[in-house]
């Protein structure tokens, strides 16, 4: 494998493409239920604090769900354009999960989004927040078929391979409920709604040190602040069973994690260090003596495979592994306490005040795009070299293409993803800026139609957001 | 035991068709955008695809997913003889996507008014040249593409390429037909006065084309006694572009836009005359691409509740968003 062949490029397009793709999901996934919260709580108590609240985060969800549905249309594509190997002896078992994803879950999104977004007068609040609740189940099922998916490229049961060599499915149900499914999909749904949690955690404790008695502020941030100190814990249990699932089905993986090479009984627990592949040792190590056995397999003196157990063709990049699974178990430490000490704050009825807590909460805005996108480099550079498990390398997989072709694409999409979705980043900041407050109108309404051109904040803010001209 | 692979051959074809229907007019708004006379008239033609572009859009989405599920070889190789169109394509409908609410949120519209029009043209071009050089066909040896990466790059695709750029635009402005009133709507009938009439003219150029494309495509179209089946073809395409015109002269508001929809049904219905029962013309059939029985009739039982229930939900979204669009209002 050379360092700019196709198949180098085309795993670099995927990993650039995905990567940018699947922060829209982590955020939007959480969003959509959280607005779906928000809505009900206003239907259920009146408060206006909650339909204000869900209006201003629904801006933001739409400026989300708009780039994660284009990020995601190129995903669908890559699959034929750049791994046709794939494709052709895999998707009689993939295709269809994929395509269960569109059916149950796209078009449901995109079919209740716009009436979500800017159908509340024409519908009626009961119809508006139904809408909204499909939404929200939409982002939740697409997760079910993408992670089953997933997980079967991870952990293959069910199936068979016929005459021309593709993967068929001997028993669907065996094949969507592999092993390692309902520990993916627990553990991405809660990052999902921890990603959220924080993000909107962060913009509340942002307008909250800037006048700690707004209210819709403190609405989120309370709201928040549970969320992180439920979830983030829950996700500490979920996320030990998926490891353990992991070395059931993918003990190398595992062994490449944690940066153990030699197998042994009493496998000490590597806390930091630099595996190295060359060498097949790591170095550095800074290592608690048997508690990697003890974690692993529960017994001190429990045996646990090194990576020098498997042909040295099989093994994953370990550097890259070991440290992407620290910085993911490193920022959910981080959560963990945060979540405490909001819990500590709350009992001393200093929530809204207490400006270090709001501080911390600000810096961890962006904690959950961080752990997702170095928890999926664990587990899909932890999978490689196969695209299937043990059963199709990934060499295999990639189409017949020339690297010049790969190469253009690859850059026009690095230059486009860059100037597209930079320009998102900034709108939404943008609009986490404006401080929130319990009027916030509706982005549909029948407000007039804004002039193109520069205008002052509180202009922007009264056109965007209008008066009621009535409406229909 | 039911022919799965011809079903599922129909279903595609489908989604596919639905596809082009449903993006085709909100494509022809941006297509059509750089021609609109004013801010406030960009701000309509917009709005009115605000609520339903994405659903719209989901059927490109179903119609890869599907062909990945049910036709998976036949994916694989047309994806990837079609790399650079397609590649194309993908990053046009992500620039004119997020236009759809950066424009409101960026402190200047104007460029990402030029995104949500270049990246309509370029999108619908893309798929012109992709149409193009399926129908031309694509050289396969060992269930994977074998040609080269230029190969979708001839005149005849270039042909359709522009075919499809004025049929989505005739699209687009018999949809704001409908939509709107007074200025915008005078303007939308011009625009589907010049679109109407390039897109007839690029029709009868495509379809003659076409049949020299490959001799089984000629035998389906002029050989006794297929002839039969084929000749309501051309009669009906008569009779839909008479009331396109007809419907336009008269300044009737929603007879221009089935009229236009009747001509990209037909014209669809005519490819897939000359295609069946090949998938990947000239060489791979509906039957030597199709997944195993196990996945089709998997993917055929949820096809068959869900696909019913999304048309379904689909109409009461348009239906909710039906009506002339209130030009003082916007849905920002």
């Amino acid at each position: 494998m050379g360092l700019f062949d196709a198949l180098t490029l085309a795993r670099l397009q995927f990993a650039f493409t995905m990567s940018f793709h699947i922060v829209f999901p982590a955020f939007t996934i959480g969003l959509a239920s959280y607005l779906a919260v928000l809505e009900g709580l206003w239907l259920a108590t009146g408060r206006a604090v909650f339909l204000a609240t869900f209006n201003y985060w629904k801006k933001i969800f739409a400026l989300t769900f708009g780039m994660g549905v284009v990020s995601g249309i190129t995903m669908s594509y890559q699959f034929g354009t750049n791994w046709s190997g794939f494709a052709d002896r895999a998707g009689p078992v993939i295709g269809p999960l994929m395509a269960y994803e569109v059916l149950s879950a796209f078009f449901l999104e995109a079919g209740f989004l716009g009436v979500m977004l800017f159908g509340m007068k024409r519908v009626g609040p009961a119809l508006h927040f139904f809408a909204t609740l499909m939404v929200a189940v939409g982002t939740l099922l697409s997760a079910f078929w993408i992670l089953s998916a997933n997980s079967w490229m991870q952990t293959p049961t069910g199936y068979a391979v016929n005459a021309v060599g593709q993967f068929t499915a001997a028993d669907w149900w065996a094949v969507i409920f592999n092993p390692s499914f309902p520990y993916r999909l627990i553990h991405m749904v809660l990052a999902a709604y921890l990603t959220t949690a924080f993000v909107v955690g962060a913009v509340a404790a942002f307008h909250l040190l800037r006048d700690a008695g707004n209210e819709a502020a403190r609405v989120m941030f309370s709201m928040a602040m549970w969320m992180a100190a439920l979830v983030a814990p829950m996700q500490v249990v979920a996320g030990d069973l998926h490891g353990l699932n992991t070395l059931e089905h993918q003990p190398a993986k595992i062994a490449a994690i944690e940066g153990h090479f030699e197998t042994r009984r009493g496998q000490p627990l590597i806390l930091l260090g630099w595996p190295d592949l060359a060498a097949a040792t790591t170095r550095y190590a800074v290592e608690v003596p048997r508690l990697g056995s003890l974690i692993l397999t529960h017994d001190w003196n429990g045996e646990v495979q090194g990576l020098k157990f498997w042909p040295r063709q099989d093994w994953p990049n370990s550097p890259l592994v070991f440290w992407s699974f620290r910085a993911m178990v490193g920022v959910g430490a981080l959560m963990v306490f945060t979540g405490v000490w909001s819990l500590w704050s709350r009992w001393r009825r200093r929530l809204y005040e207490g400006v270090w807590l709001l501080r911390l909460a600000v810096v961890m805005g962006p904690s959950g795009f961080v752990a997702v996108l170095a928890g999926w480099i664990t587990t899909e550079a932890g999978r490689q070299p196969y695209t299937v498990y043990g059963l199709l390398r990934t060499g295999q997989a990639v189409s017949p293409i020339d690297a010049q072709a790969v190469a253009a694409s690859l850059l026009a999409f690095i230059a486009a993803y860059f100037a597209v979705f930079g320009a998102g980043l900034l709108y939404i900041v943008r609009l986490m800026g404006h401080t929130p407050r319990t009027d916030e109108l509706d982005i549909e309404a029948g407000a007039p139609l804004r002039a193109a051109g520069i205008m002052s904040a509180p202009a922007l803010e009264q056109s965007e957001h209008g008066a009621g001209s009535g409406g229909s | 035991m039911p022919d799965l692979a011809f079903i599922w051959a129909g279903l595609i074809a489908f989604a596919v068709l639905a596809y082009v229907l449903f993006d085709g007019f909100d494509l022809g708004i941006g297509i059509l955008f750089p021609f609109l006379g004013s801010d406030a008239e960009r701000d309509q033609a917009i709005n009115s695809v605000a609520p339903v572009w994405d659903g719209n859009e989901t059927w490109l989405v179903l119609g890869g997913g599907g062909l990945l599920a049910a036709f998976p070889v036949a994916y694989a190789i047309i994806l990837t003889a079609l790399y650079a169109p397609l590649t194309a394509m993908l990053l046009a409908l992500i620039f004119r996507g997020v236009a759809f609410e950066f424009r409101w949120r960026a402190l200047r519209k104007r460029p990402w008014d030029w995104a949500f029009a270049g990246g309509s043209m370029l999108a619908t071009f893309a798929q012109g040249i992709a149409l193009g050089a399926l129908v031309q066909g694509i050289a396969v040896s060992d269930r994977t593409y074998a040609g080269g990466w230029w190969d979708w790059l001839t005149p005849f695709s270039l042909v359709t390429g522009v075919a499809l750029l004025v049929g989505y635009a005739l699209l687009g402005a018999t949809w704001l037909v409908l939509k709107t009133q007074a200025h915008l709507q005078e303007r939308a009938f011009r625009f589907a006065w010049i679109t109407g009439l390039g897109t007839l003219a690029l029709v009868g150029v495509v379809s003659l084309w076409t049949p020299l494309m490959n001799p089984q495509f000629m035998a389906r179209w002029f050989a006794w006694p297929a002839m039969l089946y084929t000749a309501p073809m051309p009669l009906l395409l008569a009779v839909s572009s008479a009331v396109l015109l007809l419907g336009l002269a008269r300044r009737r508001e929603v007879a221009p836009f089935l009229a236009a929809v009747a001509l990209f049904v037909l014209s669809y219905i005519g490819l897939g005359i000359s295609f069946y029962p090949y998938i990947v013309p000239p060489t791979v059939t509906i039957w030597s691409a199709a997944a195993p029985h196990s996945s089709l009739r998997f993917l055929l039982v949820g096809a068959g509740i869900l696909i019913p229930l999304i048309l379904a939900y689909t109409a009461w979204s348009y239906w909710v968003f039906r009506g002339k669009l209130d030009p003082s209002a916007g849905y920002h």
